[in-house]
């Protein structure tokens, strides 16, 4: 059987960066860390809960975390085997400081006994097998990690499954690393999820150019003698990697704005998060490690490893040969257009960690000051969710955030396209990042403005209704008293003598 | 024709003399617009009676400040007027707040409960209250009553972008 490839023409948007070297396929094993903290909070949705204690001893892969009830979240898992020292507040990257397990190794890195190994997983339920990716604590690892199960819906309508190996920005090279070195496994998690869907097709999404991944999936394809797969060979254009740009340019079909993937009948998955659902329900080993990309001149031998999730950044640093004299003294979580800096290198790994890059004093150059619009219009070219940048800004700049509403500014994806072209240096991205927030606040007062008016005359009603009853209930009580036949003959016997003394005077 | 444009021009006059007009007065328009805390911040004791002030001219359309400085340039837009920013003399713009009561520390006065204008605050005399805080505006109304002072104006933690940096 040949295996189909579908070669994608270049999209009318995004910006072809000159070629720059990656780290290349080749994946190293990173050696145990000696203590490792993981993050409660290192996926998309709430804080998930500790179920060990400090001074329990774990094995690797036991679970740690659970997922609080009826939340979105994800399952944690002791990414090695030793003591637990200490759980608290500690910083993690790209996000704000949350609870974290400290787990001390006791160097043994021993299994904990409870895995669920199967040999056939195909013939499982799709509950059975959606509860398994839940139980592995398996999360979107692009970047997103938004978690896997919940995303894994059946019945949502989704006929297309895409894997995404397109690998978004330059210099990241961990799914191509993954591709290379495990394919069969790869394939058999996007079998799986499949099933899950009940889906009839996938399509594997790589760069031109990522040729030992195209050999590695096209091998490992003729043996699986699978006819519901297909390769799509992208062009090399950022942010192609980006979840609505892929689904769009491969289905033709477009994420409606403020719509979710499955609105569209096609969802994205990452091919690492294809090879952990597939790991998970082979040999049960859930989330507890993944590939990291650590590159940039900032570091002697960029490389990819293979790193449990907890590890310190600064170790994987230490196996990437190092800093080089070069190094800006900066590190970054992800690549060089979305990247976060990070405030130091003794953070973890965590699930969302796909790259570490160190920059070198002359790729952080200082940006040149911004200058003002010139309106050349630049920006709305690149914008792949065709945005008009230009006009964005001269709409924030009056603060008229019903109209940047309109201009669809929620829909923008952060991918810094604008930022990169535009000739006036302005920093158009941090500005749509803050008005976002912005908007996201404004609404909520609205929404909030609204409620509040419905129940303050909710309230007045009631105040009133409260006011009636009670002069009704007075009333009634002088009623009461003056109804009743003795009150009647009172009155009568009171009139009679008032009119008497009129009479007698 | 002349006679497309007679019967177009009789269509409109009808349209115009029968439908039903804008249905919004000005005044429930600019209400609508305001925060509807019923905060009193501006000096007014309400959101309406401070959108029939602005409409009369009697107020500035910055004073309300909870609603911060988008609500100014929408009234601004509305009425055809400049935008401004918060005057401060009403107050600072703090979006995204609500009222907590620290619990052991409430007495159960109830006094509170009559000062929410959403009745958000739920309790009884001498039991312990608490905000509902989906239905709380955080408008500070309930703090001056409290003879304890245990209530408390905190942010709350929507789901939302975390500051980046981008390198």
């Amino acid at each position: 059987m040949t295996v189909p490839v579908i070669v994608v023409a270049q999209p009318d948007w995004g910006i072809r960066f000159p070629e720059r070297p990656t780290a290349g396929g080749e994946l190293q094993v990173l050696p145990l860390p000696n203590s490792v903290c993981v993050p409660l909070q290192q996926h998309t949705g709430t804080e998930a809960i500790a179920v060990v204690q400090p001074g329990e001893h774990v094995l690797t892969g036991q679970p740690i975390a659970a997922i609080r009830d009826h939340t979105l979240g994800a399952k944690l898992h002791a990414p090695i085997s030793g003591t637990v020292t200490r759980i608290q507040r500690s910083a993690v990257p790209g996000r704000r400081e949350s609870l974290s397990i400290f787990i001390e190794s006791d160097g043994r890195d021993e299994r904990w006994p409870n895995y669920l190994s199967r040999n056939n997983p195909l013939r499982l339920s799709t509950r059975e097998l959606r509860q398994a990716v839940i139980e592995g604590g398996i999360v979107g690892l692009g970047g997103a990690t938004f978690p896997a199960g919940v995303k894994l819906n059946p019945g949502s309508g989704v006929d297309t499954l895409i894997l995404n190996g397109a690998e978004c920005e330059p210099m990241i090279s961990c799914d191509e690393a993954l591709m290379s070195n495990e394919s069969p496994l790869m394939l058999l998690g996007a079998q799986i999820m499949l099933r899950i869907l009940e889906a009839d097709e996938c399509i594997i999404a790589i760069k031109q150019g990522m040729d030992a991944s195209f050999e590695a999936i096209k091998q490992a394809l003729e043996k699986l003698q699978d006819d519901r797969f297909r390769i799509a060979l992208v062009p090399p254009v950022y942010p192609i990697g980006g979840e609505a740009q892929l689904i769009q340019m491969l289905t033709d079909r477009e994420m409606p704005s403020g719509g979710l993937p499955w609105d569209c009948g096609a969802i994205c998955q990452n091919v690492a998060t294809a090879a952990a659902v597939a790991r998970q329900l082979t040999s049960g080993e859930p989330l507890i490690s993944r590939i990291v990309t650590v590159t940039g001149k900032g570091v002697r031998n960029p490389g990819n490893f293979l790193a449990r999730i907890g590890t310190p950044i600064s170790e994987l640093v230490a196996a990437a040969g190092g800093y080089s004299e070069q190094a800006a003294g900066s590190l970054v979580m992800g690549g060089p257009m979305m990247g976060i800096r990070l405030p130091g290198d003794s953070l973890p790994v965590t699930k969302a960690c796909n790259c570490i890059y160190a920059p070198g004093v002359d790729e952080l150059a200082n940006k040149p000051a911004e200058k003002a619009c010139i309106r050349c219009g630049d920006c709305a070219t690149v914008c792949p969710v065709n945005l008009m940048p230009q006009l964005l800004l001269q709409t924030l700049k009056v603060s008229d955030y019903e109209r940047l509403g309109q201009l669809g500014l929620p829909d923008c994806i952060d991918c810094g396209c604008c930022d990169y072209v535009c000739p006036s240096d302005i920093p158009l991205t941090r500005h749509f990042i803050d008005a976002k927030q912005n908007l996201w606040e404004i609404s909520f007062e609205k929404r909030r403005a609204e409620k509040a008016a419905r129940r303050i005359s909710e309230r007045e009603k009631r105040q009133k209704r409260d006011t009636d009853r009670r002069e009704q209930s007075f009333e009634d009580q002088i009623h009461a008293v003056t109804d009743t036949e003795a009150a009647k003959q009172k009155l009568a016997a009171l009139l009679q003598r008032v009119n008497q003394k009129a009479d007698d005077s | 024709m002349t006679g497309v444009a007679a019967a177009i021009g009789v269509a409109l006059w009808l349209a115009d003399r029968y439908l039903p007009q804008q249905t919004d007065s000005p005044l429930e328009q600019l209400n609508s617009l305001l925060p509807n805390t019923q905060c009193g911040q501006c000096g007014y004791p309400g959101c309406r009676p401070y959108a029939q002030a602005v409409l009369s001219g009697e107020a500035e359309i910055n004073q309300c400040a909870p609603g911060g400085d988008a609500t100014v340039a929408t009234i601004a837009r509305l009425l055809g007027k400049s935008t401004a920013k918060i005057d401060p003399a009403y107050g600072a713009y703090k979006p995204g707040r609500v009222a907590v009561i620290n619990e052991p520390a409430c007495i159960g006065c109830a006094l509170c409960l009559d000062a929410c204008p959403v009745d958000a605050i739920v309790g009884a005399h001498r039991y312990t209250h608490s905000v509902i805080s989906s239905e709380c505006t955080g408008c500070e109304l309930c703090l001056p009553p409290c003879p304890v002072d245990c209530i408390s104006i905190t942010p709350i933690s929507p789901i939302k972008n975390s500051a980046k940096q981008v390198a």
